[in-house]
């Protein structure tokens, strides 16, 4: 992949998840491939009681900015682990960004005791389609199951970002993260799962 | 070899801004460190906790933040340096070690990071601590990254010990919780002699010494106000007639909306890091020829006030704004957008906001107690026992949760260890029973006092500590009551149950509330007893099944599963709530089930339903 670092400025990406589906390990795992890279990056992850089953959010801004938060409006690239979230996470977004999401429901709890109701998918996705340049649905679960664990969609959903050619990393610097954020015996299902989700990039 | 123990390195490395400020302190010779846990601080204690015995550095988590800065300052007086770390209301907690530490100072570098939240994402309020510097004399330096973090870690240790007095390092969330490359120094070998010079005369601070100390404090003020002045922490760029002055990682937000909106030709910036002493000559050398100014900082307008000080002590006709003129918001965080929008009606320029979507009303989805958590159990008998009429004041950790449906088990709160002392004030006033809730870390931290003065006083309440064995809510930190540690089950240093008899409270039960029926028992038998004045404790002790599994490699063995004979009362959704609970519902059916993946086999449900059994998970 031919790397043009002149024209390449700064790119925001904003995460958002639920607690336990590794949203700040793949925000990690952006960050340490820009650190290979040698461009300029910053993080910024929220710890504490939201990981209870609540919202986890995260950002990674690439390039020449320098506040590691990304306000309303401001995203290039919404990351979203599950649909809902990438619904809530909206505001974020503007009409120029490309929005990347999984297309596993997670039920929360005030559906599933019957508050409230989970929203039509159909809807929602039309929703995203309406508002955002470009909507990419990744089939994260399946993907992440046939590298070895459901667990893995993050770094599928990290392998489809890969892809995209919209940050300006090579693949052996993605590789090279991987290897530096990934514990040695989860590494070859992950790397296996990266690469799916890099394979599902390149043809969207 | 840990990762902050690295050693100096040209390659940088990704480092969270509270380990940032743990590598500082290694590079500085930090051999101290005492810290409670509180978030968005907490890594700083854990990392060191995690490298104590390769560093040779002692770390210990003491009981509450200002057990932290007495045993901190101890060592910093014997010649060693230290550090002690807290969020930020911690240092109210610490706030009359701090006030008086100000006038008796330290002989080695001393470093009290106090880490602010504003937007409140894990705390109960927004208080800027930039104020508590100004009060009690102490320099300040404020970072706004990482790599800066590092390195005010590192001049606030030699600033602290060159004018001995110990240095505020004032964080907030997005410096603590921003992670960025940083720059490996070398790692010092030479091992600090501690050594305690007798000098009462200095040290005990009775009326006489303290007047002494005032003035000698007064007069160190004078000489750190010289220092910040000089400091290349407070630095300016930019040629203009417009001038902002900012801190923290304000200053971020700040460059951001300058490159974007084009403006970095017409701008001066005045980042201030070393905050407290004021750099008055800084502020006024900075002001000269510019018409109008900016202050951005996030909460209260600390900096905005000195420097409308320094405008008019100079006769300055500059035009400055900030909180004033109500540009900058002075509730939660800033952001670039905010900026620029301050910026473009301060100075009239052209900026067009994107437009927002708006989101039609989604599901929420807050944070829940885990399933299996004994919180949820015990809430549930309390609530078959005591009812709607109670009244419950509860305190701060995960079951503060409780707070939420269908529990709705919160009545109260406003600080660390406030459930047990305003139930005794509630139970003067009113007539109903009245249910404090409290964690055993909240229970040791602050919670002594309150029962002692409860116990005193014969107040009429009922305390239940919830003992899940470990500071839960802030990563399961250890405290004096712990049992369950890494290498086994251990009687605890501190028996609760012990304390709280000595503490003088008679009517002790202690439960398994993943036992209901035995729990609601104990519960009626405390409500007759009620009846008499005193205080009744209930300890609920189960530990945290995530710790417990974390410790013990313990293996589920069942499952629980809703079979067939379920007449859908839907008890166990509308009193439990468990997150392993779905209901569905479809044209032709209705369902409750739970999800075999979430359920921690606690049984609590099975033992308030006859339709839900166990089974055996397959190996």
């Amino acid at each position: 992949m031919p790397l043009d670092n002149k024209a390449f400025d700064a790119i925001r990406i904003f995460f958002t998840g639920v607690g336990g589906q590794g949203t700040l390990l793949a925000t990690r795992l952006v960050g340490e491939a820009a650190l290979q890279q040698g461009i300029p990056v910053c993080l910024s992850e929220i710890h504490g009681m939201a990981q209870r089953g609540g919202v986890v959010e995260s950002s990674v801004v690439v390039g020449n900015r320098a506040s590691p938060t990304i306000a309303d409006g401001e995203a290039d690239i919404l990351m979203a682990f599950e649909p809902l979230e990438a619904a809530r996470a909206l505001p974020k977004c503007r009409k120029e960004t490309v929005l990347i999401t999984s297309t596993v429901p997670i039920v929360p709890f005030t559906v599933a005791v019957g508050q409230s109701t989970y929203p039509d998918l159909a809807q929602l996705y039309a929703l995203l389609e309406g508002s955002v340049a470009r909507l990419i649905k990744v089939e994260a679960a399946v993907l992440a199951s046939r590298a070895g664990s459901e667990k893995a969609a993050n770094i599928v959903m990290t392998g489809v970002l890969a892809a995209l050619n919209q940050l300006p990393i090579s693949r052996q610097n993605w590789q090279e993260a991987l290897r530096r954020t990934i514990p040695e015996r989860f590494l070859a299902l992950n790397k296996k799962a990266f690469e799916l989700g890099w394979q599902f990039g390149l043809q969207v | 070899m840990h990762e902050l123990l690295m050693p100096k390195d040209d390659r940088k490395q990704l480092l969270l801004g509270n380990e940032a400020i743990v590598r500082g302190a290694l590079e500085g010779n930090v051999r101290f460190v005492a810290a409670y846990p509180g978030t968005p601080s907490s890594e700083i204690i854990d990392r060191f906790y995690q490298v104590a015995a390769e560093a040779e550095v002692y770390v210990e988590y003491s009981v509450n933040e200002k057990v932290s800065m007495e045993t901190a300052c101890a060592a910093a007086v014997s010649g060693v340096r230290s550090l002690c770390s807290m969020k930020h209301v911690g240092l109210n907690v610490a706030a009359d070690a701090f006030m008086t530490l100000a006038y008796v100072g330290v002989k080695a570098g001393m470093v009290i990071v106090v880490a602010d939240d504003p937007s409140l994402h894990s705390s109960q309020n927004e208080q800027d601590n930039r104020y508590y510097a100004k009060m009690a004399g102490v320099p300040m330096l404020e970072p706004a990254t990482p790599e800066e973090a590092k390195a005010m870690t590192l001049a606030a240790l030699d600033l602290s010990e060159k004018y001995q007095i110990p240095v505020i390092l004032r964080t907030t969330t997005r410096v603590n919780h921003c992670r960025a490359p940083v720059t490996l120094g070398s790692l010092p070998d030479e091992s600090p002699k501690a050594k305690f010079t007798k000098d009462p005369f200095n040290l005990v601070v009775v009326p006489m010494v303290g007047r002494k100390l005032h003035l000698a404090l007064l007069e160190k003020l004078q000489k750190l106000q010289k220092e910040a002045e000089e400091s290349p922490l407070n630095h300016s760029t930019g040629d203009g007639r417009w001038g902002v002055i900012t801190s923290g990682v304000s200053y971020l937000y700040v460059l951001d909306a300058v490159r974007e909106l084009g403006l970095t030709d017409r701008v001066k910036i005045l980042r201030v890091g070393f905050s407290y002493p004021h750099p008055r000559k800084t502020i006024a050398n900075f002001l000269q020829g510019l018409e109008k100014v900016l202050v951005v900082e996030e909460l209260e307008p600390f900096l905005e006030e000195i420097v409308k000080v320094v405008a008019q002590e100079e006769g300055l006709a500059v035009k400055i704004a900030g909180k004033g003129g109500g540009l900058i918001p002075r509730a939660f965080e800033l952001d670039s957008a905010k900026v620029k929008q301050a910026m473009k009606t301060f100075w009239g320029i052209a900026y067009e906001a994107p437009r927002l979507f708006s989101v039609p009303e989604l599901p929420q989805r807050p944070p829940n107690l885990c399933p299996g958590c004994p919180h949820r159990a015990t809430y549930y008998s309390v609530k078959k026992v005591f009812g709607e009429e109670a009244v419950y004041p509860t305190d701060i950790g995960c079951y503060t949760l409780g707070l939420l449906p269908p529990l709705g088990m919160a009545d109260f709160l406003i600080c660390m260890g406030s459930s047990v002392a305003t139930a005794g004030g509630f139970s003067k006033v009113l007539d109903q029973p009245v249910v404090a809730f409290i964690g055993d870390s909240t229970f040791f931290h602050g919670g002594l006092p309150g029962l002692v003065n409860a116990v005193s006083h014969d107040h009429r309440i009922l305390l239940v500590i919830l003992d899940n064995g470990t500071t839960a809510m802030t990563g399961h930190q250890p405290h004096p009551g712990v049992e369950l540690t890494a290498e086994g089950k251990k009687a605890p240093k501190v028996s609760l149950e012990g304390i709280v008899r000595g503490c003088g409270a008679e009517r002790v039960v202690t439960v398994n509330p993943l036992q209901t029926q035995k729990t609601q028992e104990a519960l009626e038998q405390i409500r007759n007893q009620m009846k008499d004045p005193g205080v009744s404790v209930l300890i609920s002790k189960s530990p945290c099944p995530l710790f417990e599994r974390r410790m013990t490699h313990k293996k589920q063995k069942v499952v629980f599963k809703v079979d067939a004979s379920c007449d859908l009362c839907k008890k166990c959704l509308t009193e439990l709530g468990c997150p392993a609970f779905v209901w569905e519902q479809t044209p032709t059916r209705e369902c409750i089930q739970i999800n075999a993946a979430l359920c921690s086999g606690c049984s609590v449900c099975a033992q308030m339903c006859k339709s839900i059994q166990p089974e055996k998970i397959s190996t």
